[in-house]
């Protein structure tokens, strides 16, 4: 392990939750904002996005139906395609609140910070109200200096997707 | 009044073909009207053949699947003694609670908890409380589960039917099955992958029908898509023009045949695929054109399709093949289930990209399918504006053959959906 490494697993030791609350807070803004560049700037270039089907929450992309299964390459895809006029769904933007409760921290491992989150995803559009319920796990790490999403998985609470049809937005 | 409301009570009239003027309208009071859904419940979903489940999601003895055939609550199950694929309504003889209440799993019986009624996977009543409180006894073989009326499979396609009196299903295919056949023949063993996907769309359920077999929107409405692709490293003009078609099957089944520039799991290679897959998949391209013949070959391996089994079932094999149902719950609102189909025995890396091409394009999460929707309830929204009766589906209608772009199959469907709708094809 590197010096460099190594101080910054040291330092992800001394992350408590309130820093990890404000790196989550910040990112649920940033969404609503429909900010998705600077979206992009909280997580590392190995970073992974995934969603899995709602009725296999446990799902592993590589061998089961998941509904997201982005790396750093198709999050800037799928940021590209929010952006432009042709993403239709979602041209013009809808209105979402993303709420983050319940931040749980477990102990780091492998250089990363575990978290767990609940997550509420209010979306309006064109008369349409679609509400997304679920927990957030994600793994943390720190790089130069700052703290960083390496991965997030949105698991899904609720049962179907038949309620909000789609997931055109980032949740 | 106007005198379309006689129309839509009756369910005559909505669908309109002029062959000499070379056009086709549907009235859109098929996609609003309460009444025309009652009649399509009546008329389509208690009388045609209705796509259940694979037989791949029930190996095993005892395995089963709940599902909501037509609107109705079944479950398929794996029988024990007789290895039979079995459907059942799901209610329990006695007073009606459903019996089988997780939508997968394995069993040796079903019981109602309401009051412990047991069930075999045969459907047999095997047990009840208290069973002398009958005077004579209790009828056991009255009181079993209730198989639905029809049940049969096609090569693994499971099927049911609410009439006792329909035709078989291979009949009730016709043409519909040389387009199964090369889906199934390309994938050797093909298994439904785990997990699914369950949304809906404030539409009318045809929108859909009209949507998943046309060749017509992808440019406009996927533009995002192919730009995606074209990002990855695709290139935009593999595959394009070959074989480009679409079909009336009869019995109210179409299918568009068309060459695109993704690549297909099967043997048509892209860079996405990686370099590592290219000798295997064009290995598998060599020996399916030795073993079907070079034309057939092609068309499993080169040629997309998108096939519809009326009413509700939708097979379409393209950079990934989804089978997909839908169901309407309203005139505005229709619900989709969607499972994906792919070979048993498939190399780990072709999988992976099989499943990545699903996702990012035909899955609800990805880059294709959310637009879609848009596009449907756009529709549906803009029915409600009224100041025009009629949609417009003449296209290529002059042609000696129609191409997958423009709207014959499309017209097989409505041809059928009048006929029986309005009872004329029984």
């Amino acid at each position: 392990m590197s010096v460099m490494t190594e101080s910054a697993a040291a330092g992800l030791h001394a992350v408590g939750r309130a820093e990890v609350e404000d790196l989550l807070f910040h990112e649920a803004e940033l969404l609503d904002r429909w900010d998705l560049d600077e979206w992009l700037d909280l997580y590392t270039e190995d970073a992974s996005y995934v969603v899995p089907a709602n009725d296999l929450p446990g799902g592993e992309s590589g061998r089961d139906m998941v509904l997201i299964d982005d790396n750093r390459v198709r999050m800037v895809a799928r940021v590209t395609r929010l952006k432009s006029r042709k993403a239709h769904r979602e041209y013009p933007h809808s209105n979402t609140s993303h709420q983050v409760s319940n931040v749980r921290l477990a102990p780091v491992a492998d250089g990363e910070l575990p978290v767990k989150a609940e997550f509420t995803v209010w979306r309006f559009r064109n008369g349409r109200e679609d509400c997304y319920v679920g927990h957030y796990r994600m793994r943390l790490v720190l790089s130069s200096g700052q703290l960083r999403i390496r991965s997030k998985r949105c698991v899904l609470a609720m049962s179907t997707l038949r309620s909000a049809g789609d997931v055109a937005i980032i949740l | 009044m106007s005198l379309l409301d006689d129309h839509v009570v009756t369910g005559t009239g909505l669908v309109d073909e002029d062959t000499g003027r070379g056009r086709f309208r549907v009235h859109r009071c098929a996609m609003t009207a309460p009444e025309v859904l009652n009649r399509e419940l009546a008329e389509i979903f208690n009388r045609c053949w209705l796509y259940v489940g694979h037989t791949s999601e029930v190996t095993e003895p005892g395995d089963y699947v709940r599902r909501s055939v037509g609107g109705r609550p079944v479950f398929m199950v794996r029988a024990r003694k007789s290895g039979q694929v079995k459907v059942f309504h799901n209610t329990c003889p006695h007073r009606g609670a459903v019996v089988c209440r997780a939508d997968t799993g394995n069993t040796k019986i079903f019981q109602c908890f309401y009051h412990a009624w047991t069930f075999d996977t045969e459907g047999r009543l095997t047990g009840m409380p208290g069973r002398d409180a009958y005077e004579g006894g209790a009828d056991f073989a009255e009181l079993s589960l209730r198989e639905v009326a029809r049940v049969e499979e096609y090569r693994g396609f499971v099927f049911a039917c609410y009439d006792p009196e329909a035709v078989d299903l291979v009949t009730y295919l016709g043409q519909a099955r040389e387009y199964l056949d090369l889906v199934v023949d390309a994938m050797g063993e093909p298994e439904i992958v785990a997990g699914s996907n369950q949304y809906s769309i404030n539409a009318n359920w045809k929108l859909l029908v009209e949507n998943s077999i046309d060749g017509y929107h992808g440019p406009s409405t996927h533009d995002t898509y192919i730009k995606y692709i074209v990002s990855q490293g695709t290139d935009i003009r593999s595959g394009a023009g070959g074989g480009n078609a679409g079909y009336d099957l009869g019995n109210g089944h179409g299918v568009i045949e068309y060459g695109a520039p993704w690549g297909r799991p099967i043997a048509k290679w892209d860079p996405l695929f990686g370099e590592n897959a290219r000798p295997g998949m064009e290995q598998t391209a060599q020996d399916l054109a030795r073993r079907f013949g070079e034309s057939r070959g092609h068309a499993m391996t080169h040629t997309n399709r998108n096939l519809l089994i009326f009413p509700n079932l939708v097979i379409n094999d393209i950079m990934a093949v989804t089978v997909r149902t839908l169901m309407p719950t309203a005139a505005g609102h229709v619900e989709v289930n969607a499972w994906q189909l792919a070979p048993r025995d498939e190399a780990e890396d072709v999988r992976a990209q099989r499943l990545d091409s699903f996702l990012t394009f035909l899955g609800p999460g990805g880059f294709a399918t959310p637009d879609d929707l848009e596009a449907l309830e756009s529709c549906q929204q803009g029915f409600a504006s009224g100041g025009v009766e009629w949609s417009d589906i003449s296209r290529g209608m002059g042609r000696d053959r129609a191409k997958h772009d423009d709207e014959e199959q499309i017209r097989a469907f409505w041809r059928q959906w009048q006929a029986v709708v309005e009872g004329s094809a029984r």
